[in-house]
Formats: C-alpha cells, sequence, structure tokens
C-alpha cells in the first residue's frame, strides 16, 4: 500500500510539471483562440538563455531578467509578425502556424547557444524525504509550491487587475470587447508575454530536473492530453488535467506495464485523453461544447 | 635528448621512402566523414569527429601512411537517417580522384540504411562500439565491421565484472540485477542475452523500460527501488541518462551501483546530473585523459599548431575525443596493413576491407603507436568483424572520469552461436549465401 | 502561342471528363512521363537515383497520401509517419510469412493494413472536430511505434529491431540496382496518382470536399458523414502506407520504427501545407522543395568562401528557415506552390496576350 502512495504522490507531483507547461497554453487560448503548439520550443528557448546566460557569469536574477526580456520580446515579435496577417483565419491554419514558429524558435535557440546539454543546478537538493515511509521529492515539492504561486498569481492577475479584466472579456466575446474599446492586439502580445514568462518559469524548472537540452520542447506533447483533459480555457482545468494524467500514467506504467508491456507513457495519456473527449468533449472545466453534427 | 619515439621513427622511415617515390601528384586517401555537428546529439558529434580528424592531421604531420596522405571532407547529417543516405552516395566516390577508404557515420539508423549499399558499393562500413550485433559475423556481412565491442559483448563485460565485484562469477547466484533500457530497438537488443547469462549464472534479472527520450522516469525508478537489485545497469541514450542518475537520486538509490553501458559514458552524460551523477559507474573503451603518448603527439602538432579540429578546447582527451581519436588508430592501421599486402599507394575499398579483416594490434604494436591502455588488443578475421570484446571501467568523481579496472572481457564464445543464429536468418531473408570463412586468405 | 486553344471541343461527355481536356497538356504529360521514364534511367547517375530522385517520389506519394485527408476531407493528422509504419512493417511481414507472394502484392497488403489501422484511428473523427483531432493522431503516431518497437514479432525478432527490404524482384526481373528502385518507385507512384487525381474528381472526392468546407451543411443535403470521413481515413492511410513500404524498401532499403518518429509526420505535413492544401499535384512541388531546399543548404554551405558563415550555422539555420517559410505561406500564399503554379499556367494559356 505504501508503495501505491508512493507511486501515486511522484505521478501528481509530475503532473503539476505537466500542468506548468499546459498553463501557457490555457493563456494564449482563452485570449485568442490559438492552440500554441511552440509553448514547448517556447519553454526550451527560456530555459537555454537563462542557463547560457547563466553560465557566462551573469548572476542569477539578471539572466533571469535578461531572458524574460528576450521572452517579451519574441511576444511582440510574434504578435506582430504571425498573428495580426493571420487574424480572422481557421484554428487550424494557425495551428500550422505555430508548428511553423515552433521551428524557428527551436532553430534560433540552436544557432544561438549550440546544441550542447547544460546542467541546472536551482540549489534545491534533491535527497528524498521519507514521510510515514513513503518517500517525497524535496524538488518535485518546490515545483508544486512554485505551480501554486504561479496559478494564484495568475488568477489574481485575471480577477484584479484592469489588463486580467480586458483578458477575460477578449476571451469572452472578442467582437464585443472590441467595441468596448479593448486593443486586442496589445491584449494578444500581453497574453503571449505572460506565456514567454510561465515558460521561463517552467523550463527553468524543467532543466533543473532533466539538465537543459532539445527534448525540453517535447514536454508540449505531455502538456495537450492535460489540455484535453482539464478543458482547454481554463487554468483550473490545467491543474487538474496535470495531475489526472501525472497520476494516471504512472499508475498504468507500474500496474498495467508488467500486462501488456513498459513504456507505455508516451501514448497512455493520449488514449485517455481521447476515451475523455469521446465522454466530454469540453474537458472537465471547458467552456465551449465542440460543436456535433 | 634524442627519444627514439614511433612518431620520430616513422618520420625518418618515411623520409627514406619519400626519395625512392618519383615526385608525382601528391598520392592521397580519401575518409568520406558523415558528421554531425549541430542537432540534439551534436556533442558526441563534434567530440568524435574532432577525435578522427585530429588524428589524420598527426599522421599527416607524421608524412601520412607510407607516404600516401589522408584527406577528407564532411557532411552534415544532423544524426538524420536520410541526410546520412544522402552524403553517404555524395561523398562514396571519393574526392578529386582520391579513392574512399571507408565509412564511419557513428550513427545505428545511418548504419542500418547504408549497409546493404556498402556491401554493394564494396566499401567498408565501420560502427565502432555500435551497430548490428550479428554483422560480427563477418561471413554475412563482409563490409560491416562492428569494431571492439558489439552490444552483447557489452553486457557479458558488465556481468563479467559485476561477478568479480561479488568475488567470482560463482557468487552472482542470487543477486538480482535490473537493466533500464531506452525503448527502442537499440535499448532493447541485449534483453535476450541477458536472460541467457542470468540463466546460465542463477541470477534474477528484470528488464525495465524507459521511453524515448527518456525525460520522464520516475515509475520505473519507484519499480526498481521496490525491487531494490543489487546492480542497475544503463542502457541510456542522449537526455535518458542524467535523468536516470537525477532519478536515481531522487528515489534513494546510490550512484556507484548503477553502471552504465557504452553509450551513457560520456561527460555528456554525467556532467549535467550534477551531485547525483558522483560515484556513477560506466563502462568504455576508451578511457578519457590526455596522458597517452599518442595525445600528448596530437597535442603538440596538432592542437598547439592551431590546427585543432576542437572549436572548444576544453574537451580535449574527453571519452567522445578519445573515441575519435581510437578510431582513427583502427581505421589508419586497417589501411597501413593493406597497404602491406597491395602496395603502397591509395587503395581501394575493398582493398581497405581486406586491412580491417586482417586487422591485428598486440601489445607492442600499441606501444609503437603510443596507444598503450587506450585501445584494446584487437584481432580481426573473415568470422569476427569485432575483434576486441573487452571493457574497462571507469567512475565518475563529479567532475571527470578516472579507470578504476583494467581490461575485463566479455565471454565471446558463448556469445557466438546466437550472433551466427541472427546473422543466418538475416542471410536468409535476403536471399545472401555467406562466404565460406575456410577460403579466405 | 504555346497554348492554341481554339478549335478543341468536347463532343462526348466523356471528352468533358477527361483528366486533361487541352491537347497541350496531353501531350507534356506524355513527353514528361517519356522523360521519367526512358531518358532520366539512362542519363541519371546512382546519387540522382538514390538520394534524391527516390526520397522525392516517396515523399510526394505520402504528402498525396495526407493530402486526401486533410487538404480534401479537411481532418487535420499528425500521425502520418505511423501509417507509413505501418504499411512498411505490414509489407515486410507478408513478404516473410507468405513465401511467394509477389512483391507488388506485399505492397498493396501493406497499404491496406495501414488503411484499417487508420480507419481505427479515424473512428473518434466522428464525435470530435478540428485540432482535437491531432490527439487521436498523436495517439496513432506514439501507440504504433511502440507497438512495433516492444513486440519482436513485427521485425522477425530481429536483436535490433530493425527491419530490411525483401530482394527486390518482380517476374523474375530484378529491380535492386538504384536505376531499377527508380523505376520501381517511379512506377508504382505514377500510378497511385493517377489513381488520386481520379479519387478527388469522384463522387467521394466532393463529398470530401462537401464535408471539409462545411460538414452540417454537407449532413443536410445527404452526404453520408462517417461513411466519408472513414474513406478518407482509409484511404489516406492506403497511400501513406504504400509511401512507407517504398521509403523502407526501394529508399532505404531497411527501417526501424524510429525511423516514422514524429518529425517525419511533421515532415509530411509541411509538405502539403507548401504544396497546398487540396491539390493533386502540388504534392511533387512541396516534396521537391522539402527534398532539394536542405541539399542546396548543404552545397551552399561548403561552397561559400572560408570563415564568411560558419557552415554548422547554416545547418541550424535551416530549421528557422523553415518555419519562417511555412509561416509566410501561411500568409501569404495559403494555397501553396500549386497556386503559383496555376497563376503561370494561367499566363501562359493566354499568354502573348494580357488577358
Amino acid at each position: 500500500m505504501e508503495f501505491f502512495f508512493e507511486v501515486l504522490i511522484g505521478g501528481l507531483l509530475a503532473g503539476v510539471m505537466y500542468s506548468l507547461v499546459a498553463i501557457g497554453f490555457v493563456l494564449i487560448y482563452k485570449a485568442s483562440g490559438v492552440f500554441n503548439f511552440a509553448q514547448g520550443s517556447m519553454v526550451l528557448f527560456a530555459a537555454l538563455t537563462f542557463v547560457s546566460l547563466h553560465e557566462r557569469g551573469m548572476p542569477f536574477w539578471l539572466a533571469f531578467a535578461v531572458t524574460l526580456a528576450a521572452m517579451v520580446a519574441i511576444a511582440l515579435l510574434v504578435e506582430r509578425l504571425v498573428l495580426r496577417p493571420l487574424v480572422n483565419r481557421s484554428p487550424i491554419t494557425l495551428f500550422m502556424a505555430t508548428l511553423g514558429l515552433s521551428y524557428m524558435i527551436e532553430g534560433a535557440a540552436q544557432a544561438l547557444w549550440g546544441a550542447q546539454v547544460h546542467g541546472l543546478e536551482l540549489g534545491i537538493s534533491d535527497e528524498p524525504l521519507a514521510l510515514g515511509g513513503v518517500l517525497l521529492s524535496q524538488f518535485d515539492l518546490f515545483a508544486a509550491g512554485t505551480a501554486a504561486v504561479l496559478v494564484t498569481a495568475l488568477s489574481l492577475l485575471f480577477s484584479k487587475t484592469r489588463i486580467g479584466l480586458s483578458l477575460r472579456a477578449v476571451a469572452d466575446d472578442p467582437l464585443a470587447a472590441l467595441a468596448v474599446g479593448i486593443r486586442l492586439q496589445r491584449i494578444w502580445a500581453v497574453v503571449w508575454a505572460v506565456a514567454g514568462f510561465v515558460g521561463l518559469v517552467a523550463g527553468l524548472l524543467w532543466g533543473a530536473r532533466l539538465g537543459v537540452q532539445f527534448s525540453l520542447s517535447l514536454v508540449v506533447l505531455k502538456a495537450l492530453p492535460v489540455l484535453i483533459i482539464g478543458g482547454f480555457s481554463s487554468i483550473g482545468g490545467a491543474i487538474v488535467g496535470g495531475l489526472i494524467i501525472g497520476a494516471s500514467e504512472k499508475l498504468a506504467e507500474i500496474y498495467l506495464g508488467p500486462v501488456i508491456g513498459g513504456g507505455l507513457e508516451n501514448w497512455f495519456p493520449y488514449v485517455l485523453a481521447l476515451l475523455f473527449l469521446l465522454v466530454r468533449p469540453a474537458g472537465l472545466f471547458g467552456e465551449r461544447a465542440i460543436e456535433r453534427v | 635528448m634524442f627519444k627514439p619515439t614511433f612518431a620520430r621513427s616513422l618520420v625518418l622511415a618515411l623520409s627514406l621512402a619519400a626519395a625512392a617515390v618519383t615526385a608525382q601528384a601528391e598520392p592521397e586517401q580519401y575518409f568520406p566523414l558523415q558528421s554531425y555537428r549541430v542537432g540534439p546529439y551534436a556533442a558526441g558529434g563534434t567530440g568524435f569527429f574532432g577525435g578522427f580528424i585530429d588524428y589524420m592531421q598527426y599522421v599527416n604531420a607524421n608524412g601520412g601512411v607510407n607516404g600516401v596522405k589522408l584527406t577528407w571532407s564532411e557532411c552534415e547529417t544532423e544524426y538524420v537517417v536520410e541526410k546520412g543516405v544522402e552524403c553517404y552516395e555524395r561523398l562514396k566516390k571519393g574526392l578529386n580522384g582520391a579513392p574512399a577508404a571507408a565509412t564511419n557515420p557513428l550513427s545505428v539508423g545511418i548504419a542500418y540504411a547504408t549497409l546493404d549499399r556498402s556491401t554493394a558499393d564494396k566499401l567498408p562500413l565501420i560502427t565502432i562500439n555500435h551497430g548490428r550485433t550479428d554483422s560480427t559475423d563477418g561471413s554475412v556481412f563482409p563490409y560491416a565491421f562492428p569494431l571492439q565491442l558489439n552490444p552483447y559483448s557489452e553486457v557479458s563485460a558488465i556481468v563479467n565484472y559485476i561477478g568479480k565485484q561479488a568475488g567470482g562469477l560463482d557468487k552472482l547466484k542470487g543477486q538480482k540485477i535490473v537493466t533500464l533500457y531506452h525503448g527502442s530497438p537499440y535499448g532493447k537488443e541485449t534483453i535476450p542475452v541477458l536472460d541467457l547469462l542470468a540463466k546460465k549464472y542463477g541470477f534474477t534479472v528484470e528488464h525495465v523500460e524507459v521511453p524515448h527520450p527518456g525525460n520522464e522516469q520516475q515509475s520505473q525508478w519507484l519499480n526498481i527501488r521496490r525491487a531494490k537489485p543489487d546492480w542497475v545497469i544503463l542502457r541510456g541514450w542522449g537526455v535518458m541518462n542524467p535523468v536516470a542518475l537525477k532519478t536515481a537520486q531522487k528515489v534513494g538509490f546510490p550512484a556507484n551501483r548503477i553502471i552504465g553501458n557504452i553509450w551513457s559514458n560520456s561527460e555528456d552524460d554525467a556532467a549535467p546530473a550534477g551531485a547525483a551523477a558522483k560515484g556513477f559507474i560506466s563502462i568504455t573503451t576508451h578511457p578519457s585523459g590526455t596522458e597517452f603518448p599518442v595525445l600528448k603527439g596530437i597535442k603538440k602538432q596538432v592542437v598547439d599548431a592551431g590546427k585543432g579540429n576542437l572549436a572548444d578546447p576544453k574537451r580535449f582527451g574527453s571519452v567522445y575525443y578519445n573515441l575519435g581519436v581510437v578510431n582513427g588508430i583502427l581505421n589508419i592501421e586497417a589501411l597501413r596493413i593493406a597497404q602491406d599486402k597491395f602496395g603502397k599507394k591509395p587503395l581501394s575499398g575493398e582493398q581497405v576491407r581486406w586491412g580491417f579483416e586482417n586487422l591485428k594490434l598486440d601489445d607492442a604494436r600499441l606501444k609503437s603507436l603510443g596507444a598503450l591502455g587506450l585501445v584494446q588488443p584487437l584481432k580481426l578475421s573473415c568470422a569476427d568483424h569485432e575483434g576486441g570484446g573487452a571493457v574497462r571501467f571507469q567512475q565518475w568523481d563529479g567532475q571527470k572520469w578516472s579507470v578504476i579496472s583494467d581490461w575485463v572481457q566479455a565471454d565471446r564464445a558463448l556469445l557466438r552461436p546466437i550472433i551466427e543464429e541472427s546473422a543466418r536468418k538475416y542471410a536468409k531473408e535476403k536471399g545472401i549465401t555467406p562466404r565460406d570463412c575456410g577460403k579466405e586468405g | 502561342m504555346l497554348y492554341n486553344e481554339a478549335g478543341q471541343f468536347s463532343i462526348s461527355y466523356a471528352g468533358e471528363r477527361r483528366l486533361f481536356r487541352l491537347r497541350q497538356d496531353r501531350r507534356a504529360l506524355a513527353l514528361l512521363l517519356a522523360f521519367a521514364f526512358v531518358i532520366v534511367p539512362f542519363v541519371g547517375n546512382d546519387y540522382w537515383f538514390s538520394a534524391i530522385l527516390i526520397p522525392f517520389l516517396v515523399l510526394s506519394l505520402a504528402g498525396l497520401g495526407l493530402n486526401l485527408l486533410t487538404g480534401y476531407a479537411g481532418q487535420l493528422s499528425l500521425g502520418s509517419a505511423a501509417f507509413m509504419a505501418v504499411g512498411a512493417f505490414a509489407a515486410y511481414n507478408f513478404g516473410l510469412r507468405l513465401p511467394g507472394l509477389p512483391l507488388l502484392a506485399c505492397l498493396f497488403l501493406g497499404g491496406v493494413t495501414a488503411a484499417l489501422v487508420a480507419v481505427v484511428f479515424g473512428l473518434p473523427s466522428l464525435r470530435i472536430k478540428g485540432f482535437y483531432l491531432i490527439v487521436s493522431t498523436l495517439a496513432a503516431q506514439f501507440f504504433v511505434s511502440w507497438a512495433l518497437t516492444k513486440f519482436g514479432w513485427f521485425s522477425n525478432d530481429n536483436a535490433s529491431g530493425v527491419i530490411s527490404a525483401p530482394p527486390l524482384t518482380i517476374f523474375g526481373v530484378d529491380f535492386s540496382a538504384p536505376v531499377g528502385r527508380y523505376l520501381l518507385t517511379l512506377s508504382v507512384v505514377a500510378a497511385l496518382f493517377w489513381l488520386g487525381k481520379n479519387l478527388v474528381r469522384s463522387e467521394l472526392g466532393r463529398n470530401w470536399m462537401a464535408v471539409r468546407d462545411m460538414d452540417t451543411a454537407a449532413a443536410v443535403i445527404g452526404i453520408p458523414l462517417l461513411k466519408t470521413k472513414l474513406l478518407a481515413f482509409a484511404l489516406s492511410g492506403f497511400f501513406l502506407g504504400i509511401a512507407g513500404s517504398l521509403w523502407a524498401f526501394t529508399y532505404l532499403g531497411t527501417v526501424e520504427p524510429h525511423g516514422f518518429d514524429l518529425n517525419r509526420s511533421f515532415q509530411v505535413l509541411f509538405i502539403i501545407i507548401l504544396s497546398g492544401l487540396g491539390s493533386i499535384l502540388g504534392n511533387f512541388l512541396g516534396a521537391a522543395f522539402m527534398v532539394l531546399f536542405p541539399l542546396l543548404l548543404s552545397n551552399l554551405a561548403g561552397a561559400l568562401p572560408v570563415g564568411l558563415i560558419d557552415p554548422g550555422q547554416l545547418e541550424n539555420l535551416q530549421k528557422f528557415i523553415f518555419g519562417a517559410l511555412i509561416i509566410a505561406f501561411l500568409i501569404k500564399e495559403p494555397e501553396g506552390l500549386a497556386r503559383l503554379w496555376q497563376r503561370f499556367r494561367e499566363r501562359v494559356r493566354l499568354w502573348p496576350l494580357r488577358y
């Protein structure tokens, strides 16, 4: 039983890491209806930029600030060069454009910083904590704490600030928002910048976990099922979806693996998400139902 | 202060030979390099091809091979199979009349895709420390050379080492070993061999798969912790290695009970895991370090002359760099042996192949090459394209690797029948009639 | 006055329905085919066959397969590579387990198997639409490569998990030389393109387009959605499956499951974005670009004066340039290279007049 709990808690904590990436998606989807496949490469770019600056002797916070500035610059460029010309096009077209964008960002990251693997130490020791016979990872707990802080900050941003209100207005009805004088383009730039910030935080945590290298951009593939389960437009949903995916994939690996063959964590979340979609096409907390025929 | 080093005696011999050669156009022997310097695996590529090129420069600086200068050109593959095939086709014809000697793609996928082509084009395909295990059987694979170590020998040597630690192979009974393998053909390849060894020595083995790319290993390590094995064998690749070490620390499994295989043994595999990697053991066919005479020679004549190929001079003597040097030594030695038979001129791929099949490196020869302890003694034949099958063990101290054992030999006699059977199966599939190795001169 | 269309009238319904109604087009096509089948084998060399022409043909076919599904029927898929893998491994196993089965039959059966698998993963498309579908196709992508790696039977228990091409003989003629492999690929691809071209002009093709443009309306006028969508998945899978087996048999000669990973799916998707969604001929243009562009960069890297730009850097920029091109095409020319070609043809048909 202890072992079961260990797997479960480990899975939940891993799920929090997925949620961190998924939150970036939700932000952009809410504000502009774009399913941003480039979120993964943004995570990679942020982590790689930070680590390269830090290795060149920049102090932690300065490197953080410079990277954040770079992410904001990317956000502005994306809004100007990609989103603006593609306004009012079909979601599939926008999705493909973000695919192209992810190639661009990855290529740029590689051209700028090279391709070697960087270690990243955030100064959190990862000796396991024993709690009543169950081992817990300090680092994962820290990551979960970070995610909690992020979610709280984002929900405050959405509910208490002017810009957050306009964000919600745009998400609710872009045309009406335009009519009351909200500047859509500025909103998009802000949202992409915030997503860049979330990407940076996720990148640092993931990078500290895995080392900063190219497979970081693949975390996007883990975030997708999370979004399906949690719904594309709810930050809380992203967290819950992450927890569900994390826990179920780990349990499946341990308890189903021996039956049908291990190493199933790549596809299991997708199959789970698919079953979910068939039952609840809008996810757990999704707002917009998918039109049916 | 005149020490008759190998290089000096070579220069002497060559200057005598050079006098005999009429001043024609420089005869050259070409090495096509399907290198990868960008992309996710660039670290391995830059190190390996850096070492390989530097060794060739070193040979050239000392007069080439019996007066035949080496030449090469690179074609970037990014470790992508199609690009590797395109590069192969582009470079196989040689360069400005210099014939190609052999290809060294250092990529399993590219090696598989150029296997048939190599046979058809009569150009040796060198897959040092990797490639198809059954290509060890030269009667079916006349042009493929998994030099030094194939995957089966790897595991066998590791098991022998574990036996040594336990105080003899008979003490293995009742021990428990877990292999954590990359979810790919490469990772799965050694499962049957481990099962065979487990049966033979009476230890239990458990296979745990990590899906590609391997940046999430929580459940696997929890499984391992539950199994409480004596040893974990890590068959990793790329990012999977540092993550494995980090996750091991997370669940409290000691790093000094983890043995990395040949693709989990570089600085790039251990360093990103930071403190979690301290004590991690891995096998190697080519110790890192700069103390070998051949490396000192390269340092003096190539690197210090400003011609070194490495962009980052700190990586001189690293695991991948030294693998490149070892690869260079083996290629050039094969060329030299082939020249003894076919004449001191640029040779065709077919002739170089003969050199590989008759490659023989004993301690005396290694000593004169300045590579004793860097390269294991090898002897290849028509039937055996691997030759060595020995590894040394090294341990990571948080900063660098240090060698902790002498050469440990694999049980090659035990593995041979499995290899032959697999090769026979392949021959049947492809409609190949195996050569009769008894008739090869 | 290349295009003198005067006096060419359709005088029967059959004439009205021809693939190419203009004599000039028919002649051009005949010339092109003659060139590809007769001239090229004599003038091409190994490098051109093995490294350029064969991958170009195979990728064109893969593009066609995805274009049927995404371009014509409007179902987005990121699982193309999975269906290619199913085709390759199925064709290999048919040849292995049923000795004596002719090579072309293996290819065909491989395509059929891929079609069946595609239908299974296409089933959710009845409930979910738009880019939610990528979940289903990504599930296919990961599940297929996992299964092919996990179960040794698929690769005949090869320790390295790779499959290699069977002997390429058809009616006793050996096609294993580069020229032979080129001709074999060309014949299969030409036949399938002819099939594809006719498919999209058939009732089924028109139904696909109706579903793509507005499925609610399509259902209202009586188009059976279930059948139409699943047939799109099946036919797309069939074409992709054959492309996969050609990739394994005539192009590389061997393949491992990992060779059909997500990147390959993206590659095929990019081909159809560049070539134009909903075009047949465009797939050739997109595939040609996909094959030749990296080569151009790679050769450019070698040709530039040393020190001007690091060759490695140029390769690095390849990904960047590709991404930029995708975005540029989506913004400027959503109908892709095919549209550029069409414009060119319209100009030529009127030349020397302006309009």
